[in-house]
């Protein structure tokens, strides 16, 4: 049996505001938090079983045909097996949720960087040199690299218009027209991409660095040409993700592949630098936008015109204008969204696909108007936050903008912030404050868990991952609090496609998503104890390992008899967001000092005020959000990836010289969340946390130099050079 | 990696004799060799530890103090004498590299680590200085970490020590020998090569010579600043950094020895900016006409062309400190 | 070339290519996958380990320069218990996917160590003065270790509890 829900509607029965155990919604610290702090958690590139082989990937130094000009000369290298150069190795990795092969094809290389062969020997250094000694000839073909220069059909136009915004440009009271660029960003997650591929019996089992394994398990077999069942893909602890690992890239491919021709697993790890330009970025873009008030304040015109670039044959575009759509009333608006061709590595998800530097830009034009209309900026956008979508004629599923704004402001200490720029410096540094909204669009993924309930405890297994999020921590706090046992009796498996398929982690849906699943099998062994207990599942108490019923109260093992009882939940997202429109919200308060001599800035505070549903453990969530405000403090200040602007390459591409924040650049992060409900969220009322805190915190930090020193900077990075050309 | 012998050799003399051949390279802390190594920038077929050689003292003598080769840069930073008698060197140190680099980054590898230029680090792009002849594809491509000061039509890499500047601002010298124990003294401000048309060859060391210490006299000045400007709060390199050794007497500056990071092809200094202050009572025009000296040769590019309002608002705000 | 590690107080005997860094010779060679590789180029620190008592990356270091070296991983800070700064990390949530937390650990406790030698910072006061381990420093002396997940708050917070503990 399953215990199936579509979300059509709203849920009204709350039935988790009823649990005995409490454990959900709680602090709690992670399960396998001892097993990293001690090393023992495993990472892909450490399951090398006996006789493997290494496999070390070679890029392309040009665009265009590609010839290896020495391969034999390679191939009788020292420890060499093999130089693959086979035409199903990819070129691209693959978007989320692509489940099929992404483009393919090495005889040709469409940007520099490209991975075009793999070379494969017995020891790791053996590999490394002679993959260092293949000569690639690759070039002769030119194309554009350089945002504005690409190509951009009608198909990768999008526009939507709703009254009429010229009139609207015309005639406000204040208005804005300016245009603001971000670079290229990439995921960086700490741990390398990385694969040991191993086929025993016409079967391929891989373990891997991905984030969605039932989309990747089809993806390699549709790469390598095996059907899907002959794949196992497994991955119990991924060293982040954020987008870069949502679909299979070079090194799976190229070692699954190699590994047959082989007959020995083969051992694949991307280098930092590969892992800079094999794995999609986040694209460039160049945003116009036009904002137009009335007398009072009130937007009366809203524009945003977005480009971004891809390869050609990527579907994928920088969705730039997701938040665009709901996040302001006015009643003329127009949103337009372009991609270009442009041959730099391929673009895709980065964490938070389009709001994080669409809201972003969008904030800190708020923040310019907000000042022309000589309006607090938090006021400006309490004035204008919309009743209900105001593209589509459908209300919100619930909306927190206002209560974020209130609370964050009041937490922050807002109030006392004086409205002009430049009154405030310490020595040489400038000090200003500022803010910006938050907006994440809301979504939930079809999702499968298997839950067991045995006199020993209780087993979740799902496919899928944890990539830092926190997964291995709510399911077992879902699991413990529908069940009715303490957290150390619940064992949660994930990453392994033997088990039933979740969502994946991406787009802020796993908590949600999977999370319901496991919700749902644990509704479904509920059901069986409540027949056994002779009762309705409504009227069972589950505590401790008792079930309690009326008056009568068993151990639960007492219950179960022989058998283990067994739950599979399935989740479906249904039609709920054709009727509603569901998002998160928050608010984002920064301080900075800028430097009058240098033009550094430092970031003194920073605070997030956040909706998402109903936290399920307060703990993770806010250390996810402590990750996207510091990813805000790396989009305002230090991060691009910077292209040669002949070629297209990567050129800054490792941690020198691309710039993560490090633990110094980051203050004390106070995060906090706002108490809500949403009905539309399924029955656990969660949404998505992870990504949101990157959504316009950066902007905060933009907003705040301006305050700090009156230097406005549009072009992202913030660097001393860019703030220092305003002071100057 | 290419593959190497290694040899890990108790006798200096026989380091040096290990070292002498075409392809043999020293190494103490490797932090920055195998960097390169493993990119097959760097190829040398033979690698000839000197980490067992004694040369981890620092002894204080009558010109000043001797710092061993391979002393390791958190040693040097906290070692007491250093940081009461050249407390510049002990900044810029700290100012440079993670806790971890700086326990293994040793004082000779850091005076002689290569430029951060991303296309030396390339070896699908042309690098004059990684291949001589094949051209400088930073030129035209995209700079940020690049010199302005002492480049060439040939190449624009910056030198990327912290060290090595404040090294040069207290006058150092360091101590060369060969395979023969022939010993040497080269003043640092002779000890670099500026680019020209041979950027391969950054140093006027000599095949098999190995650099055993670093001298450093009794500092010019007690008053002493290292003031480092960079794209994140710590662990980059400096897009400018000042280092300052002064010496006020009644109100004028009696000595002043200030040199530069992130501007030039080498730790750089420039005694007319040096001699321009000499003898003269801080004053902001002062400041200001030691800035326009020192940028009077700079070659900009697009991506350094903020270099020099940068480097002058550095060196002005540490001139005031220095001299307040 | 013949090896000799010291690792986590247990000797072991190798041969090993000459270009075998510390990192794959404790991984691959040793199987003490605690030790990660993040950028294998000394700029992540997620290699960090203790040799000889001070933290270093183990990526930018060949094995065979470690001959006879004393080696302490994140495997040998805790056996059954884990020791006070990992229950610390656990505790403060110092970590999500967990990729540079042993890196984090190893260099949190040499840097302690540094701390006690009185070993100033970029960010102390002066050059002479006592340090403490306060946030800032802290911070300062932990900006060679990356984390991407950005946990640098629970981090901090783990080595300050752990710091005035003891």
């Amino acid at each position: 049996m399953t215990e199936e829900l579509k979300i059509d509607g709203p849920t009204q029965a709350r039935p988790e505001d009823a649990h005995a155990q409490g454990v959900l919604s709680r602090e709690a610290a992670r399960p396998d938090g001892p097993l990293k702090v001690s090393g023992r958690a495993a990472y892909a590139a450490e399951y090398l079983p006996e006789g493997a082989a290494h496999g070390v990937l070679v890029r392309a130094p040009g665009r265009g045909k590609v010839r290896l000009a020495n391969r034999a000369e390679v191939e009788a290298m020292q420890g060499v097996l093999c130089v693959l150069h086979d035409d199903r190795m990819v070129r691209n990795a693959a978007q989320g949720t692509a489940n099929e092969a992404p483009v393919q094809g090495v005889e040709w290389a469409e940007y520099v960087g490209q991975p075009v062969a793999l070379v494969v020997a017995e020891t790791p250094e053996q590999a490394s040199h002679a993959a260092a000694r293949l000569r690639v000839e690759a070039g002769g073909s030119k194309g554009a690299v350089t945002p504005g220069e690409g190509e951009v059909t009608d198909e990768d136009v999008t526009t939507s218009e709703t009254g009429d915004f010229e009139a609207a440009m015309r005639e406000g009271a204040q208005t804005l027209d300016a245009t603001y660029t971000t670079p290229s960003h990439v995921s960086a997650a700490m741990e390398p991409h990385a694969a040991i591929a191993e086929w025993k019996d016409g079967c391929l089992t891989l373990h891997s660095a991905l984030q969605m394994l039932k989309f990747n398990r089809n993806e390699i077999a549709d790469c390598v040409g095996v059907d899907p069942g002959n794949v196992r893909v497994l991955a119990p602890y991924v060293g982040g993700g954020f987008g870069s690992k949502l679909g299979i890239s070079a090194e799976a491919v190229a070692a699954a592949l190699a590994a047959r021709d082989l007959g020995r697993p083969v051992r694949v790890v991307q280098t930092r630098r590969q892992v800079f330009e094999v794995n999609t970025r986040r694209s460039e873009t160049r945003q116009r936008i036009r904002l137009a008030a009335d007398r009072d304040g009130r937007l009366t015109g809203l524009g945003h015109d977005a480009l971004a670039s891809n390869l050609p044959g990527e579907d994928f575009a920088e969705p730039v204008l997701q938040a665009s759509h709901f996040s302001y009333a006015a009643p003329n608006r127009r949103l337009r969204q372009s991609a270009e061709r442009l041959f730099r590595p391929a673009s895709g998800s980065v964490r938070a696909p389009g709001e994080a530097v669409g809201v972003t830009m969008f904030e800190i034009a708020m923040d310019e108007l907000a000042e022309s209309c000589g309006i607090d900026p938090v006021e400006f956008r309490l004035r204008n936050i919309p009743e209900t979508d105001p593209e589509r004629d459908v209300p919100f599923s619930s909306h927190m903008l206002a209560e974020c704004l209130t609370e964050g402001s009041h937490r922050f200490g807002w109030a006392d912030r004086p409205a002009a720029t430049r009154q405030r410096q310490e020595g040489e540094w400038w000090i200003g404050t500022g803010m910006a909204a938050a907006f994440r669009v809301n979504l939930l993924m079809e999702a499968e868990a298997r839950v067991r309930l045995s006199p020993e405890g209780v087993v979740v297994e799902t496919d899928m991952t944890d990539i830092g999020t926190g997964t291995y921590s709510i399911l077992t706090q879902i699991a413990a609090e529908r069940l009715g046992h303490p957290p150390d009796r619940c064992e949660v498996r994930l990453g392994d496609t033997d088990f039933p398929p979740g969502s994946g982690a991406g787009g802020s849906v796993g908590a949600a998503s999977t999370g319901t699943a496991v919700w749902l099998a644990c509704t479904e062994i509920r059901r069986q104890l409540a027949e056994a207990m002779g009762c309705s599942e409504a009227d069972l108490t589950l505590k401790d390992g008792r079930a309690t019923c009326g008056n009568r109260s068993l151990d639960i093992a007492e219950v179960i008899g022989d058998g283990p009882l067994e739950g599979h939940g399935h989740l479906q997202p249904g039609k709920a967001l054709k009727k509603v429109r569901q998002s998160t919200f928050g608010a984002h308060f920064a301080e900075v000092a800028v430097s009058d001599v240098t033009g550094e800035v430092r970031v003194r505070r920073l605070a997030g005020t956040y909706a998402a549903g109903r936290i399920l453990n307060p703990r993770t969530a806010r250390s996810q959000c402590h990750g996207g405000l510091t990813w805000g403090i790396g989009m305002a200040l230090t991060e691009a990836l910077e292209h040669d602007r002949r070629d297209g390459h990567a050129v800054n591409r490792d941690f020198a010289e691309y710039h993560l924040p490090v633990n110094a650049d980051v203050p004390d992060l106070d995060v906090e969340f706002v108490e809500e409900r949403d009905d539309w969220a399924g029955p656990m009322q969660a949404k998505g946390i992870g990504e949101l805190s990157i959504c316009g915190s950066g902007a905060a930090i933009i907003n705040a130099i301006h305050h700090a020193c009156g230097v406005r900077v549009r072009d992202l990075p913030a660097t001393p050079d860019r703030v220092l050309a305003g002071l100057a | 990696m290419r593959p190497f012998d290694l040899t890990r050799p108790e006798e200096l003399s026989a380091a040096c004799r290990d070292t002498n051949g075409e392809n043999a390279a020293f190494i103490a802390g490797g932090t920055n060799l195998i960097d390169l190594m493993k990119l097959e920038v760097e190829t040398p077929g033979h690698l000839t530890d000197i980490s067992r050689l004694g040369l981890d003292g620092i002894e204080t003598d009558a010109q000043g103090l001797r710092i061993g080769a391979t002393v390791t840069n958190s040693d040097l930073a906290a070692d007491t004498r250093v940081r009461e008698g050249w407390p510049v060197l002990s900044r810029a140190l700290l100012a440079g590299a993670s806790g971890q680099l700086r326990n293994k980054a040793t004082t000779g590898g850091n005076l002689l680590q290569r430029t951060r230029c991303p296309y030396f680090y390339d070896t699908d792009t042309a690098c004059n200085k990684r291949a001589p002849g094949s051209g400088c594809a930073a030129l035209k491509g995209e700079q940020r970490n690049h010199a302005i000061l002492g480049t060439s039509d040939h190449c624009i890499a910056l030198h990327p020590s912290d060290m090595a500047v404040a090294m040069r601002a207290l006058d150092a010298s360091v101590e060369l020998c060969d395979a023969e124990g022939e010993s040497r003294r080269v003043g640092l401000e002779k000890f670099y090569r500026l680019p020209g048309k041979t950027p391969e060859r950054e140093t006027h060391l000599r095949p098999g010579e190995l650099i055993t210490a670093v001298h450093l006299p009794k500092a010019g000045g007690d008053r002493q600043v290292y003031r480092k400007v960079r794209d994140r709060a710590s662990y980059a390199f400096a897009l400018v950094s000042v280092a300052a050794v002064l010496r006020m007497k009644g109100g004028r500056i009696a000595h002043a020895a200030l040199a530069f990071g992130g501007l030039g092809t080498q730790p750089w200094r420039d005694p007319e900016v040096d001699a321009l202050l000499e003898g003269e009572t801080p004053s902001q025009a002062l400041f200001d006409k030691a800035g326009e000296v020192l940028m009077r040769d700079a070659v900009v590019h697009e991506g350094t062309a903020f270099k020099v309002p940068l480097g002058k608002r550095v060196l002005t705000a540490v001139l005031k400190e220095v001299t307040a | 070339m013949k090896v000799t590690l010291n690792v986590n107080g247990a000797s072991h005997w190798l041969d090993l290519d000459t270009r075998v860094t510390l990192l794959d010779a404790l991984r691959d060679h040793l199987k003490l996958t605690g030790t990660k590789k993040g950028c294998d180029h000394g700029q992540c620190g997620a290699c960090t380990v203790i040799a000889g008592g001070r933290r270093i990356n183990s990526c930018l270091s060949l094995a065979a320069l470690h001959d006879g070296d004393e080696i302490t991983t994140v495997e040998g800070l805790s056996d059954d218990e884990l020791s006070d700064l990992q229950s610390a990390f656990v505790a403060h949530d110092g970590m999500q996917c967990g990729y540079c937390t042993p890196g984090q650990i190893c260099s949190a406790l040499g840097m302690l160590g540094e701390l006690s030698e009185g070993w100033p910072s970029h960010v102390s006061e002066t050059l002479d003065g006592p340090v403490r381990p306060t946030r800032e420093e802290i911070a300062e002396r932990m900006s060679g270790n990356l984390c991407r997940c950005s946990c640098y708050p629970g981090i901090n917070a783990a080595i300050l509890e752990t710091a005035e503990g003891s």
